[in-house]
C-alpha cells in the first residue's frame, strides 16, 4: 500500500499547488483588473485614508480639497468643494460611499499618488504615508461663473471654451448644475431627475442637432475638396425639393447666385443643402471625422461619461457610417439625425481658429507633487489637421461676416473682431422642453479675436422659441469678454 | 525514546513567538493598547501547549513530534486572525481550543487500543450517517444559506459533518482492511477496464449513493466532495487499482452533474462559481468580495489588522461576508499576502506529509488505512474551502481546519489529531523495537 500512499501524497501536492496558483492569480496577476472592477469598493475606501491632492483653477483658486476626520484606524479624508456648484461640471466628485465622476475619476491616480507603482512600493517599505498630488487645471473661475450665470438666465444648456493653440479648456459649464458637496445627501434624488438631470454634464453628454453651426463643417469640406472656392457661386432659391420634402430658407427668401460668405452670413439653407449634395456623403463624413466626430472626444473625462458626436441611429443607438443612407442635404445644414455635443462644436471652432489644426482638448494643466515641484505638464498635442491654413483663413473671413452683418450680431464685442456662426436647431420631442412649443435649441460657436484667436467657444441653450443669436450669442460674448478681459 | 518529544517541545517555541508577535501586531494596530496583554496571551497559550506536550510525553512518547506543533501554529494563527476580527470570537475559540485539547487527551486516554474501533465499525458508520443527516431532522436541523449544515439542540449548535467525517473514515478504513484482498483478487477486466467484483461493487455504490444523498438533502457540495474524495483515496490505497478511482470519479461527476441541473440550491452555487458578476450585489457578493480581498493583499499583504472587513464607519455593513469562517482565507491573503498564504498552505502540506508518513510507518492494514483516511479527509477539507474561495471549485461552507472560527471544527480536528498520534505512537514503537535501525526521525516533511 505504501506506493499508493506516496502517489496519493503526490496528488495532494498537485491540489495544493493549484490553490497556490489560484491565490497567486487573484492576489497578484489579476489584481489590477479586480481592483478596477466597479463592484470593488476597496480601492476607494483605501483612498479615503490618503490625503487626496487638491484641484486648482488656473489662477490658484481651490476647486477641491481634502480634510481629515477621525484618527488612527478610523482616520479618513473627506472631499470638499469650496466653490460649490460652480465646478460640479466638469470636476465631478469623489466620495467613499458614492463613487467618483468626471475629472476626479479620470485623474484619480495622480490625485491619490498611485501613478508610480514603484514609488508606492518604496513608500510602503520606508513607511512613508501615501499622499496625493495636486492638479492645476486650465479652468478660469471668473469666466466659468459668467457662463453659469448666463446659462441660468437662459435655460438648460452648456458652454465650452477652449484655447485654440493648446487645447486648454478654460470653461466647461452645464446648467442645471449641482453642488458636489451635497452628493452624500442628494445623489439618489438627483439620479432620479431624468429631465432636469443635474448630474449630466451637458457639455459632453448632451447630444443635439447643431443646426446652422454645422454649416462651417460643410463649408470646410467644400473648400478643402475643391468643390467650391470662396468665389464660386451657387443659386439659392427660397425653397428646394430634397428627397421629396421641401427645404426652406428662413422666410423662403430667394438669394439667387451667391458665394460662400454671403451664404454663411445669412445662413442660407438652400445654398448649403446643394453644397452638401455636391460634396457627397463620403467626403463630408471624412471631414466630420477629422474634426473629431464619430469618436470619443480626447478629453480628460472618463470615456463612459462623454458621448461621441455624429449621425445617431435612434433605433440602435449607434453612430451611422459613411455607408448608411442619410438625407445629405439636411445633414449639410445641421439637421437630419445629427447629434452633437457642445464640446464637439467648440472643437470645430477651435480647429478653424488654430489655422486648421485641432488640438486635443485637456482640462488639466500640470501635476504638482507634495514638495511643490511640477511632476507633469500638459503637452499640447495635435489631434488632427482637418483643413489647410488657407481654408481656415477663408472660413474665418466668412464667419466674421456672420457677426458683423449677418445672423450673429449679438456676439459682437466692441473693438474685437469676432468670427462665429449661429445655429437654431429644431428639436421636436425634447423631453426637457415639457412638450410646449419651445422646441428650438439655440447655438453659437466661434472664436475671438478673429485675427489672432485666443479663445474658441461653443454655447447652446435648449428649449427656446428664439434663435441662436438671441439666446446663445450673448452668452458667447460675455464669456469671451471675461476670458479676453485680462488682456 | 524521548527524542521525539524534545523535538516537539523545541518546535513549540516558534509557535508561542508567532502568537505573541501576532497579537502585538493587532494590538499595535488598534492603537496603543499594546501593553503586556499580548505577552500574557502568548504565555497562556504556551502554557497550555506545554501541558499538552507533557501529557504526550507520558502517554505517547513515540508519537510524531511535529504534528502537534504544526496544529498549534495553525490554531495560534487562527486565534490572531479571529482576535483581529472580533475579540469575543477569539475568546470563544480559545475556550473551544481548551475543550478540544481535553477531548484530545480523553481520546488518547481511552482509545490507546484503537483496534477496538474495528469491532464497532457498523455502529460507528450508523452514527456517522446519522450525524450527517441530523441537520435535516425536524426540530434540531438548521439551515444556513440554503444548505443544511448545523444542528441546534437547546443553546448548543454544532456542525455534525465535522464529526461525521471521522466516523466515516474509521468505518471505511476498517471495511477496506477486511475486503481489500477480495476487491483486488476478484477484480476482472472487462473491455480493458479493471472492474471490482460485482459482489463488492455494492458497498461502493452505497458510498456513492450516500454522497449523492448528502448532496441532495444536505445540499452541501463541499461535504459531499470531501467524503467521496476520502473514500476514493482509501479505495485506491487499499486496492492499488487506479481504474476504481476513475470509475468512482465518473460516477461522482455524473451524479453531481445530474443533481446540479435539478436541485436549485446546488445549481445556484455552481452558477455563482461560473458567473459571479451576474449577481454582483446579490448571491455573487461573497465570492467577489473574497477575490477583491485577495487582490487587495498582493504579494506581501497589508499587514495584520489592516484589511477592510466592514465598510469604514459602518460596522454593520460587511465587506467580507463570513470573514471568521468561510472567507477567513481571503482575509489572510489580504493581510499577509500571497507570501503568508503560501506559508499557510505549506503548513497544511507539512501536516499532510506527516500524516502520510505515519501511514507509511504503520504495520497493520487498519492503522495504515486509518492514518491515510484521516490525513486525506483533512487535506481535502483544506482544498475544498480554499479552492472554494479562490474559485477553483464552487464555494461551500466547510471550515478551514484549526483556523476558522467554530467549536465543532476545532474539537473534531483535535480528535483527528489524537487518532493520528495514536497510530503514530504504535507504529514507531513497533519500528523501534525491531533490531534494524529504521526508526530514526526523518527530517520534517521527508515522508514522501
Amino acid at each position: 500500500m505504501n506506493r499508493q500512499i506516496v502517489k496519493l501524497f503526490g496528488f495532494i501536492i498537485v491540489l495544493f499547488a493549484l490553490l497556490v496558483g489560484f491565490t497567486a492569480w487573484w492576489s497578484v496577476f489579476d489584481a489590477k483588473e479586480l481592483k478596477a472592477s466597479k463592484w470593488n469598493h476597496r480601492p476607494l475606501f483605501e483612498q479615503q485614508q490618503i490625503p487626496r491632492g487638491r484641484i486648482l483653477a488656473d489662477n490658484g483658486t481651490v476647486i477641491a480639497k481634502s480634510s481629515s476626520k477621525g484618527a488612527g484606524a478610523t482616520l479618513r479624508y473627506e472631499r470638499h468643494y469650496p466653490l460649490g456648484k460652480l465646478f460640479g461640471h466638469p470636476i465631478g466628485y469623489s466620495f467613499m460611499e458614492y463613487g467618483q465622476s468626471q475629472f476626479e475619476k479620470f485623474h484619480n491616480e495622480e490625485l491619490t499618488g498611485e501613478e508610480s507603482e514603484f514609488g508606492t512600493i518604496l513608500d510602503e517599505l520606508t513607511g512613508q504615508k501615501q499622499e496625493g498630488e495636486q492638479i492645476v487645471t486650465s479652468l478660469d473661475p471668473h469666466a466659468q461663473e459668467v457662463a453659469m450665470h448666463g446659462l441660468e438666465n437662459a435655460g438648460f444648456g452648456a458652454v465650452v471654451a477652449i484655447e485654440p493653440s493648446t487645447g486648454a479648456v478654460k470653461v466647461m459649464a452645464s446648467n442645471p448644475g449641482y453642488n458636489p458637496n451635497k452628493i452624500p445627501d442628494k445623489l439618489s434624488k438627483w439620479n432620479l431627475e431624468e429631465v432636469r438631470a443635474p448630474l449630466l454634464n451637458r457639455a459632453v453628454q448632451a447630444q443635439a442637432p447643431p443646426g446652422s453651426t454645422f454649416k462651417v463643417v460643410t463649408a470646410a469640406a467644400g473648400l478643402e475638396s475643391g468643390v467650391i472656392t470662396p468665389d464660386s457661386t451657387i443659386n439659392a432659391p427660397g425653397v428646394i425639393t430634397d428627397e421629396g420634402h421641401e427645404l426652406h430658407n428662413d422666410g423662403d427668401q430667394d438669394f439667387g447666385e451667391i458665394p460662400l460668405d454671403t451664404a454663411l452670413t445669412n445662413s442660407v439653407n438652400t445654398w448649403f443643402a446643394q453644397l452638401g449634395q455636391k460634396i457627397g456623403q463620403k467626403r463630408l463624413f471624412a471631414m466630420m471625422e477629422k474634426f473629431g466626430f464619430n469618436a470619443k472626444p480626447p478629453i480628460d473625462i472618463p470615456e463612459d461619461e462623454v458621448l461621441e458626436s455624429g449621425l445617431l441611429d435612434l433605433e440602435t443607438g449607434k453612430m451611422l457610417t459613411r455607408k448608411d443612407p442619410v438625407d445629405l442635404a439636411r445633414v449639410a445644414i445641421g439637421q437630419e439625425r445629427l447629434a452633437v455635443t457642445p464640446l464637439q462644436d467648440a472643437m470645430v471652432a477651435a480647429a478653424v481658429a488654430n489655422h486648421g489644426k485641432l488640438m486635443k482638448p485637456q482640462i488639466w494643466s500640470r501635476v504638482v507633487n507634495r514638495d511643490g515641484s511640477v511632476t507633469k505638464r500638459m503637452q499640447p498635442s495635435v489631434y488632427s489637421e482637418p483643413i489647410k491654413p488657407k481654408t481656415a483663413e477663408e472660413l474665418t473671413t466668412a464667419m466674421e461676416g456672420v457677426v458683423d452683418e449677418g445672423t450673429g450680431t449679438n456676439a459682437a464685442i466692441p473693438g474685437v473682431p469676432v468670427a462665429g456662426k449661429t445655429g437654431t436647431a429644431e428639436t421636436p420631442g425634447n423631453k426637457a422642453c415639457g412638450g410646449g412649443s419651445e422646441e428650438n435649441q439655440g447655438w453659437f460657436m466661434g472664436f475671438a479675436p478673429a485675427n489672432h484667436p485666443k479663445i474658441a467657444i461653443a454655447a447652446t441653450v435648449e428649449c427656446t422659441t428664439q434663435f441662436g443669436n438671441d439666446v446663445a450669442a450673448p452668452i458667447f460674448r460675455e464669456v469671451a469678454e471675461a476670458l479676453l478681459g485680462g488682456e | 525514546m524521548t527524542r521525539a518529544r524534545n523535538r516537539e517541545l523545541l518546535a513549540l517555541i516558534p509557535v508561542a513567538l508567532l502568537l505573541t508577535a501576532g497579537f502585538a501586531a493587532v494590538f499595535a494596530q488598534e492603537n496603543s493598547k499594546l501593553a503586556n496583554l499580548s505577552v500574557t496571551y502568548g504565555l497562556y497559550f504556551l502554557a497550555i501547549c506545554v501541558a499538552t506536550h507533557i501529557y504526550l510525553r507520558v502517554r505517547l512518547p513515540n508519537a510524531d513530534p511535529y504534528l502537534f506543533p504544526l496544529m498549534a501554529v495553525l490554531t495560534a494563527f487562527g486565534l490572531v486572525m479571529l482576535y483581529r476580527i472580533d475579540e469575543s470570537l477569539a475568546r470563544d475559540q480559545a475556550n473551544w481550543f481548551v475543550f478540544g485539547l481535553i477531548l484530545f487527551a480523553l481520546t488518547i486516554q481511552f482509545l490507546r487500543d484503537y483496534d477496538v474501533l474495528e469491532r464497532y465499525r457498523y455502529i460507528i458508520a450508523t452514527v456517522g450517517i446519522l450525524l450527517l443527516l441530523a441537520p435535516r431532522l425536524p426540530g434540531i436541523g438548521e439551515q444556513v444559506n440554503g444548505a443544511y449544515l448545523g444542528v441546534k439542540i437547546g443553546p448548543i449548535s454544532f456542525q455534525p459533518a465535522e464529526f461525521g467525517k471521522l466516523a466515516i473514515v474509521i468505518f471505511l478504513a476498517s471495511y477496506l482492511r477486511e475486503n481489500r484482498e477480495v476487491l483486488i483478487v476478484g477484480a476482472r477486466r472487462v473491455l480493458g477496464v479493471t472492474l471490482p467484483p460485482l459482489k463488492h461493487f455494492g458497498p461502493m455504490l452505497v458510498v456513492w449513493g450516500a454522497s449523492m444523498f448528502l448532496l441532495v438533502f444536505i445540499r452541501d457540495l463541499g461535504s459531499s466532495l470531501m467524503f467521496f474524495a476520502a473514500f476514493l483515496a482509501l479505495l485506491y490505497v487499499a486496492t492499488g487499482r487506479f481504474s476504481f478511482v476513475v470509475i468512482g470519479t465518473i460516477l461522482f461527476l455524473a451524479g453531481a452533474w445530474f443533481i446540479v441541473t435539478t436541485v436549485p440550491h446546488v445549481h445556484e452555487r455552481v452558477e455563482i462559481w461560473l458567473h459571479p458578476y451576474a449577481e454582483a450585489e446579490g448571491s455573487g457578493y461573497q465570492i467577489l468580495q473574497s477575490m477583491f480581498a485577495q487582490a487587495d493583499g498582493g504579494i506581501f499583504g497589508k499587514g495584520f489588522g489592516q484589511a477592510l472587513i466592514h465598510v469604514p464607519g459602518h460596522p454593520s455593513q460587511t465587506m467580507l461576508p463570513a470573514a471568521e469562517t468561510d472567507t477567513i482565507y481571503p482575509l489572510i491573503v489580504n493581510e499577509v499576502g500571497l507570501f503568508g498564504a503560501c506559508g499557510l498552505i505549506a503548513t497544511y502540506l507539512l501536516i499532510t506529509a506527516r500524516g502520510f508518513k505515519i501511514a507509511l510507518l504503520a504495520r497493520d492494514g487498519f492503522s495504515k488505512l486509518l492514518a491515510t483516511g484521516l490525513t486525506a479527509v483533512f487535506a481535502v477539507q483544506v482544498f475544498v474551502i480554499i479552492g472554494g474561495v479562490t474559485r477553483v471549485i464552487p464555494l461551500t461552507g466547510v471550515t478551514l481546519p484549526f483556523v476558522s472560527y467554530g467549536g465543532s471544527s476545532i474539537v473534531a480536528n483535535f480528535v483527528l489529531l489524537a487518532l493520528l498520534l495514536l497510530v503514530s505512537d504504535r507504529a514507531r514503537r513497533e519500528v523501534e523495537s525491531e533490531p534494524a535501525d529504521r526508526g530514526r526521525d526523518e527530517p520534517l516533511g521527508a515522508a514522501a
